[in-house]
């Protein structure tokens, strides 16, 4: 038998996020491999702009907001400066894919020590539900209407593929949050990135691929099941990079 | 004897728990409103319960603790 409370690295400020969302969860995969590690104490987070925006009034350890897309710079003056914390960073798809592309990219090709949890509903949340870097092909948003065409607003962006072209990054993994087993999946993906960081061996990217049932109108059960089959098409799962089994 | 709590305070009745059961231990309810609105899951099958937390690990607000 197996029992199940409330990891103590996450606050009791109930989440903003609107119902059905997984942001929730990959909130409390991080927070419980944090607690797990035994790192609470080390940890520095950095929050987004996106949907994840309050990211720091729920996860309880020290948080630091940044600008639009410059997350990896922070998270690169942080631990610059204070080798010794566990640096993650928490970004969305707009965040880190559209605005962002530059510092992700070079954050990755320096190989910085930190961990990045990249969220991807394939939306923009907060704002809306305009279309994304990450945005399916024929998938409809406020800003294509009639589902997104590759001669007009080109293709999504794979951005776990795109990082894996560089020699830097020590492990790149994309898990999913549609059911159990694959939420299982993605606990051992973030721990295993955070290990990684705290053991020194260099950059470490998780992408969570995650349901946005208010833009993508749909029941928080169909969303679920439009990730499994759908979104994983374009964002397969997998490791894309893992230097610790030789995996380049 | 497990037992399933649900915060209802914290539940947005998104029904990822009921979903993830797989001994339809919970349900949403058609009566029971939180104060934020939402029509929160309640445990309709107590006893039918194993103890495996799919619905806990499945709740994007941790609303709810499984305990023996």
């Amino acid at each position: 038998m197996k029992t199940f409370t409330k990891t103590k690295m996450l606050t009791d400020a109930p989440m903003h996020y609107c119902p059905g969302c997984t942001h929730g969860i990959v909130h409390r995969l991080v927070a419980e491999s944090i607690e797990e590690l035994g790192l609470q104490e080390k940890c520095i987070g950095i929050a987004p702009v996106g949907c994840a925006v309050f990211a720091y009034d729920y996860f309880n350890c020290d948080m630091q907001e940044a600008a639009h897309g410059r997350a990896p710079a922070v998270a690169t003056g942080i631990k610059r400066c204070l080798p010794d914390r566990l640096v993650f960073v928490y970004q969305g798809d707009g965040d880190l894919a559209s605005i962002g592309m530059a510092e992700t990219v070079h954050a990755a090709a320096r190989g910085e020590n930190i961990t990045i949890i990249f969220i991807n509903n394939s939306i923009y949340g907060m704002t809306g539900g305009q279309m994304a870097p990450t945005t399916l092909i024929g998938q409809k948003a406020t800003t294509c209407q009639k589902g997104r065409d590759p001669s007009v607003n080109g293709y999504p962006i794979r951005v776990c593929e795109l990082l894996a072209t560089l020699d830097a990054p020590y492990y790149i993994e994309r898990v999913a949050t549609h059911d159990v087993k694959h939420v299982l999946a993605a606990k051992r993906a973030i721990k295993k990135a955070l290990q990684f960081q705290a053991e020194g061996r260099g950059y470490s990217f998780v992408e969570v691929l995650v349901s946005c049932p208010t833009n993508w109108h749909m029941a928080p059960v169909d969303a679920l099941r439009f990730m499994g089959e759908e979104c994983t098409k374009t964002f397969p799962l997998g490791v894309y990079r893992d230097k610790s089994e030789g995996k380049i | 004897m497990t037992s399933v709590k649900i915060n209802e305070a914290l539940c947005k009745g998104c029904g990822l728990c009921a979903n993830a059961c797989p001994k339809n231990v919970l349900s949403l309810s058609k009566h029971n409103m939180n104060a934020k609105g939402y029509f929160v899951a309640e445990v309709v099958n107590p006893q039918h319960c194993i103890g495996c937390t799919f619905c806990a690990i499945m709740c994007p607000d941790c609303a709810i603790t499984v305990s023996e």
